[in-house]
């Protein structure tokens, strides 16, 4: 009976956690094209309802209704397949993200470790998506893509390492509680070469401005998105923004203090002390999403051997130095 | 049949069937995809052996970058099997034969196996300190210089991979 | 409770099926492949004996042939990508130029 009670509570906790993302994931799209265009001088999408609130829906509906069209010597199976990989490991990762005190739907041991895990497993869907669309633009879109991204998961992993020698474990609710005792309650101002780090590799982990190369439309068409049309090219499109809110996450929680807020503002302010912390940690993520718009609508993108160059070259050694530096201070000083 | 046992069962009949299937496709990429499908498999039973570093770590190194580098070789060198040539060498069934008396050998060898002196580090002392800061505390305090060797093992072959890719340009077309 | 026993078991089968695939396999991947298959037989053995005998030297051990595995394939690749370039095949009976 207990075990009964046990899985109601964690599929409402999984169909909660769902829902609300899908949610977020739409309106960032209709917020992306709103705010990029403001910057621009121009309005965004305001002919769907009030201030082109339900363009998201209007874009679903579109997706949902266009021809699915497979290339013709295309691996059948493989392109079937491949969105879904893309995507499941990206859902995934999200059941073991603390959103607030407590409300977490894995409570896993290795939590970070977990979603480095399910990034690596969906480099997978992009390369079989070039590899399977049968088409030299898609094929090449693919690799250079994947080749990115492994490349800049080295240098993630690194920066996050020094976050696990400074809170002393890899659960996230553990990271967040250590920063709660450190002063400024964040990470990010004392670990700000790992911060920096982390968030360039962010940027180039979801295939965005500036390393957006691969899907950019000047040049190899789409990419490895090319021969997909309809729902399957929505499918990749949700696993992007569901990629950006979850490096999104892990920033706020690794290094901005995820659901708290820093001790001496609730000195100064303290009925801020009790607002709940899932809004502390939304506008935290908010602030990171807002950021990888601003960088889009601002910043001219790289070419594939200067984006490889950074990651390699700059990156790396950045936050290795970082790591030493992190090791050095955790073993003379604290 | 337990709950556990049952579960350990899937996991068996699974691995040994996706391990089957990887060794007899003539498509490589599909051989590459069902070695993906039995890597998750064996990383689901590292976390029935308590040991969920470990199942991180099979995803990560082994399906998440040994794989993709197995991957892009395929698809770059664009290496496919010639359609009429047999995939198996002409002896099979010698080999198969010989094959199978070894492994009858060996199950039954360890279908007898029994447990040696236990070890100091018990299952709960692994679950209340993690598995990771245990592993980590015998790594770096027990077997310090085999993990400093380990960083040449690898620091090496990270060099010689660089130089042996590198088309050489001052020798002809080869 | 599951006995060590089907766990070594597990082990001995999915190394014999990797022997078998590497002994048999006229493609060059496939061998390395099969290569893999046997490491982590290996690697399931270790970390179950591990598990049961409760020490920690059998998980260091897998630690370090996961280590060893990738650097080894990794430099295996290459050489492959480099006979390659010499001779445009992927099949073992090609490579014959010591036969007597």
């Amino acid at each position: 009976m207990d075990f009964l009670i046990e899985v109601i509570i964690n599929v409402i906790k999984v169909a909660v956690v769902f829902g609300v993302t899908l949610l977020h994931v739409a309106y960032a799209t209709y917020f992306e094209r709103k705010v990029i265009g403001r910057m621009q001088c121009r309005l965004g999408p305001s002919e769907v309802g009030p201030y082109g609130i339900l363009q998201p829906f209007a874009d679903m509906f579109k997706s949902l209704f266009k021809e699915d069209i497979i290339p013709a010597r295309a691996d059948k199976v493989v392109f079937f397949i491949a969105p879904m990989i893309v995507l499941a490991p990206t859902m995934t990762s999200l059941s073991v993200i603390p959103f607030s005190e407590g409300f977490i739907i894995a409570d896993i041991n290795v939590g970070i470790l977990f979603i480095l895990a399910c990034a690596s497993l969906s480099v997978y869907g992009i390369i079989l998506a070039g590899w399977s669309s049968n088409s030299k633009y898609a094929f090449f879109g693919g690799i250079r893509s994947a080749a990115q991204v492994i490349s800049y998961e080295i240098a993630m992993g690194i920066s996050l390492a020094s976050v696990f020698l400074m809170a002393g474990s890899v659960r996230l609710d553990d990271i967040v509680k250590a920063q709660y005792d450190y002063p400024f309650s964040m990470y990010a101002p004392h670990l700000f070469i790992g911060f920096v780090v982390f968030l360039i590799a962010a940027f180039a982990e979801t295939n965005r401005t500036p390393f957006d190369l691969p899907e950019a439309e000047t040049e190899l068409v789409a990419g490895y998105l090319t021969e997909y049309s309809g729902f399957r090219y929505a499918l990749f499109f949700l696993s992007e923004y569901v990629a950006m809110f979850i490096m999104s996450s892990i920033m706020t929680l690794c290094f901005l203090g995820g659901w708290t807020i820093p001790k001496f503002v609730t000195d100064i302010l303290p009925f801020l002390g009790s607002v709940p912390g899932i809004f502390w940690f939304l506008m935290k993520v908010y602030f990171f999403i807002f950021l990888y718009y601003w960088v889009r609508a601002t910043v001219p993108r790289y070419r594939f051997d200067q984006l490889m160059k950074i990651g390699w070259k700059v990156l790396i050694p950045l936050s290795l130095f970082n790591l030493l530096l992190v090791a050095f201070v955790k073993r003379f000083i604290l | 049949m337990t709950v556990q046992q049952l579960f350990f069962g899937y996991f068996f009949v699974m691995i040994l069937a996706l391990s089957l299937v990887v060794i007899t496709r003539r498509n490589l990429v599909h051989a590459v995809l069902w070695m993906l499908l039995m890597f998750v498999h064996i990383a689901g039973l590292y976390l029935f052996l308590n040991a969920e570093f470990f199942a991180v770590i099979q995803i990560i190194v082994y399906a998440g970058a040994i794989l993709v580098m197995f991957l892009f070789v395929v698809m770059l060198l664009r290496l496919k099997e010639e359609q009429a040539l047999p995939i198996f060498v002409r002896g099979l069934h010698g080999r198969l034969f010989v094959g199978l008396a070894i492994l009858l050998v060996l199950v039954s060898m360890a279908a007898e196996a029994t447990k040696g002196p236990m070890g100091q580090y018990s299952i709960d002392y692994i679950q209340r300190h993690s598995h990771l800061k245990v592993l980590g505390t015998v790594l770096f305090n027990d077997f310090v210089y085999p993990f400093l060797i380990l960083g040449f093992i690898l620091f090496v072959p990270m060099i010689g991979v660089v130089v042996l890719a590198l088309k050489r340009r001052s020798h002809g077309p080869s | 409770m599951v006995p060590l026993n089907w766990y070594l078991i597990l082990s001995v089968m999915l190394f014999m099926v990797g022997l078998f695939g590497f002994l048999t396999r006229r493609n060059m991947i496939m061998l390395f492949i099969s290569v893999e298959i046997m490491l982590n037989a290996i690697n399931i053995s270790l970390i179950a004996i591990s598990h049961y005998l409760q020490d920690m030297r059998g998980q260091v051990l897998a630690f370090f042939v996961i280590a060893c595995a990738a650097a080894g394939v990794a430099v295996g690749l290459v050489l492959l990508i480099a006979a390659y370039r010499n001779k445009p095949t992927i099949r073992l009976e090609d490579f014959d130029l010591l036969k007597g």
